[in-house]
């Protein structure tokens, strides 16, 4: 019965540290300190948000880069991935699919979907695979449209860390701003 | 396989390599009561007061058992209570409604063993109330009890004559104060740094760019998988795990979470050799285990690189993420299979079959790849005392580990923890593939369908917690089938491995003789690392022949289901 009485107060003694405490200085902190960044990092136009730089946003009219394929189609609450395994009729199905649309040799992150369904970028191969079909829709020349993907590439964090990529959302919004 | 890949597997064994004996030296002086923190140690006298501890009071391995059981059993009810009434509880903005019982009691029972297995998409179903005061609490205090334990059976190995085995409740309350929440402190605050969310408003509704409405999740998340990598929990704080960006939005954050998944895991070896008398006693274990990880990583890593004549893919990037790549999402998956932690960054639904394999072959090997926060040094330490044993019986002597004499007994419960794991998932995994129940929550026909409820159970017993996420897991039969083969997973280890510590404790230490086996040299790690795969070989791999043996040689022959 002690041992019982012992271990719901050092229960409720931890929950309160460990529980309450910790993540709410953790949040005050990160107010302070990464007020963008710990909010969801949303982008804005027009004084408005339209989205968050680190979640795609479906792309699929002519003018746009597209995202990578969604399972969920970039459903957030909660978002998802296919799930399929490597020996999938769906998947292969899916893949011939996505091979009619983007090319028979196109980059491997256009064939697949993301793990978290909301993955905000592609390879910059990927990219560079839309950038005549999106010159073209604009009436732009495609030299400038491949121009804006260069720019808007990262490298590897650091030079080091992960692949190299291109935002989605910020392509599309740079590519709105030529006028 | 590039040059870029090659020097972040070097930066990440590097560092393993550095941290090792750092983590290792505090953790052995925050344990044995010398070292502190400031502030902190005013907080923790005050939590023994208000608690009724003494803290120097020695227990018996009885009633620290007894601690252990009470402390869990209890947060199982707490957990329990506030997934039930989380509607009427504070920080709710999005007004979820109550968990249904078999849903609440998955959970509760798989965050306080340290498991971390979940039916459910977080931004979908837990308030940011329950997130905190019940799953985050758990995170910490799973991985508290897995340290309790361990350091329990260190006592028991090192100490001469002695009945007791420490305070449960200060090895709880220290390991929680001193290494697991100042880590988890700085760590959550370099996540939020790089993007992860860590806020209490609503959810973000916007117009996007095409016009769609998006609602975007929020939460108080960077402070919840700080602990979630630390404590080899693996919980994610949304359903996509640390795929999700705003749980892993960088490579750096991405890096930083497979370290810190094997961060304190390691670190226990060398705080195990300085409590031992003799550091080269830990290096054996963690040179067993570095070994047992690299060659399950550089197995995966070209299956995965690989074409696959099936579906057509060379390098599959389905359910990977752009930012991560083959090889980072493969570490990921090599590492928190290794360990109890259970986390992904990728889906290993969709990893090819011998990649599958791997991550299954992991857990299956009972969690001691450095293992989870505490459960991978005491078990892999049961696996020593097996080691000397079976060496012993090779050349005729009693055999030793430590000075103290292994007996029937300690066989016995070893025995104990090895078996009854094996049986639950194999047990379990039969009973769901002959019930309509189990076979219906399959996502993938074919052998792979026959993968996802073995990779389940395994994960489940293992207290590891990542899936094939592909089946459906929230259903009754799954949810409270979870929790029974969660418990006995974490119970089978726990129990015997205090038994033996209490009996081990008792016992004199020998002076070591001629005929001692060394157990700090790379021969013992040689046979140490022959005895956890001969077992995990022996006991799994009929089930395993079904399952991503079968569906690797359908696969190359180009078949699909």
């Amino acid at each position: 019965m002690k041992t019982i009485l012992q271990a719901l107060r050092l229960l409720v003694a931890l929950t309160l540290l460990t529980g309450v405490a910790y993540p709410l200085a953790v949040t005050a902190f990160a107010r302070v300190a990464f007020p963008w960044q710990s909010t969801g990092s949303l982008v804005g136009r027009d004084g408005k948000p339209i989205g968050s730089a680190l979640l795609a946003q479906k792309f699929d009219g002519p003018t746009y880069f597209w995202t990578r394929p969604s399972a969920a189609d970039f459903a957030t609450v909660p978002s998802g991935a296919s799930n399929l395994g490597p020996t999938s009729d769906a998947l292969r199905k899916a893949v011939a699919e996505r091979k009619a649309k983007f090319g028979e040799n196109a980059p491997v992150d256009l064939l697949t979907s993301s793990a978290s369904g909301l993955d905000p970028h592609i390879s910059p191969a990927a990219a560079q695979r839309q950038t005549a079909r999106v010159a073209a829709a604009r009436n732009l020349p495609v030299e400038k449209v491949a121009a804006l993907v260069a720019q808007v590439t990262e490298p590897p964090q650091y030079g080091i860390f992960g692949e190299p990529r291109v935002n989605i959302l910020s392509l599309n919004l740079k590519l709105d701003g030529i006028k | 396989m590039n040059q870029r890949d090659l020097i972040q597997l070097a930066l990440f064994l590097g560092a393993l390599l550095a941290v090792t004996p750092l983590l290792g030296k505090w953790m052995a002086g925050v344990l044995s009561g010398e070292k502190t923190l400031p502030l902190l140690k005013w907080v923790e006298g005050l939590i023994y007061r208000v608690s009724g501890i003494d803290p120097q009071r020695e227990m018996s391995w009885q009633r620290y058992l007894g601690a252990v059981l009470a402390f869990n059993v209890l947060g199982i009810l707490l957990v329990l209570v506030a997934e039930m009434t989380q509607a009427w509880l504070p920080f709710n903005p999005q007004h979820l409604p109550n968990l249904p019982f078999p849903l609440a009691l998955g959970t509760a029972v798989s965050f306080v063993t340290n498991t971390n297995w979940q039916a459910y998409s977080g931004e979908q179903t837990m308030s940011y109330g329950t997130q905190m005061w019940a799953l985050c609490v758990q995170n910490f205090l799973s991985a508290a009890t897995g340290i309790a334990v361990a350091v329990a059976l260190i006592r028991g190995l090192t100490r001469r004559s002695s009945q007791t085995l420490g305070n449960f409740w200060a090895d709880v309350t220290r390991s929680t104060l001193y290494i697991l929440l100042p880590l988890s402190a700085i760590f959550a605050v370099v996540l939020a740094g790089q993007g992860v969310v860590q806020t209490l408003a609503p959810y973000a509704d916007v117009t996007t760019v095409e016009g769609a409405q998006q609602t975007l999740p929020l939460g108080p998340a960077a402070s919840q998988i700080a602990i979630k990598q630390l404590g080899t929990n693996g919980g994610g704080f949304f359903g996509q795990n640390s795929a999700h960006p705003f749980e892993n939005p960088t490579p750096l954050t991405n890096f930083l979470e497979i370290f810190a998944i094997f961060a304190i895991p390691a670190g226990l070896t060398y705080t195990f050799g300085l409590m031992s008398g003799n550091r080269r006693q830990g290096w054996a274990l963690f040179g067993a285990m570095l070994v047992l990880f690299v060659a399950g990583f550089a197995i995966a890593w070209p299956a995965e690189l690989a074409h696959n004549p099936a579906t057509g893919l060379t390098a599959s990037m389905e359910g990977k993420e752009a930012r991560f790549g083959v090889m980072n999402s493969v570490l990921f998956a090599t590492v928190t299979t290794d360990t109890s932690c259970g986390a992904v960054n990728a889906m290993h639904d969709s990893f090819s079959p011998i990649a599958g394999m791997v991550a299954m072959v992991n857990m299956m090997l009972g969690e001691v790849v450095f293992g989870g926060v505490g459960s991978g040094l005491y078990g892999i330490l049961i696996f020593a005392i097996l080691t000397v044993f079976i060496a012993g019986l090779m050349v005729g002597r009693t055999p030793e580990y430590l000075g103290k004499k292994i007996e029937a007994r300690e066989i016995t419960w070893s025995v104990v923890t090895v078996l009854v794991p094996a049986v639950a998932i194999l047990g379990a995994t039969a009973v769901a593939c002959v019930t309509k129940a189990g076979v219906s929550s399959v996502a993938n026909p074919g052998p792979h369908g026959f993968s996802e409820i073995l990779y389940a159970f395994t994960s489940m017993v293992a207290n590891n917690g990542s899936a094939f996420a592909g089946l459906n897991a929230n259903t009754d039969f799954y949810n409270y089938l979870s929790a029974l083969v969660i418990a006995v997973g974490r119970f089978a280890g726990i129990i015997p491995v205090l038994a033996i510590a209490g009996s081990l404790g008792a016992k004199k230490i020998a002076p070591p003789s001629a005929g001692t086996f060394p157990t700090d040299s790379p021969t013992f790690a040689v046979l140490l690392i022959g005895v956890i795969l001969i077992v995990g070989a022996l006991t799994f791999f009929p089930a395993l022949s079904l399952g991503p043996v079968v569906e690797h040689l359908l696969a190359q022959a180009g078949r699909t289901f």
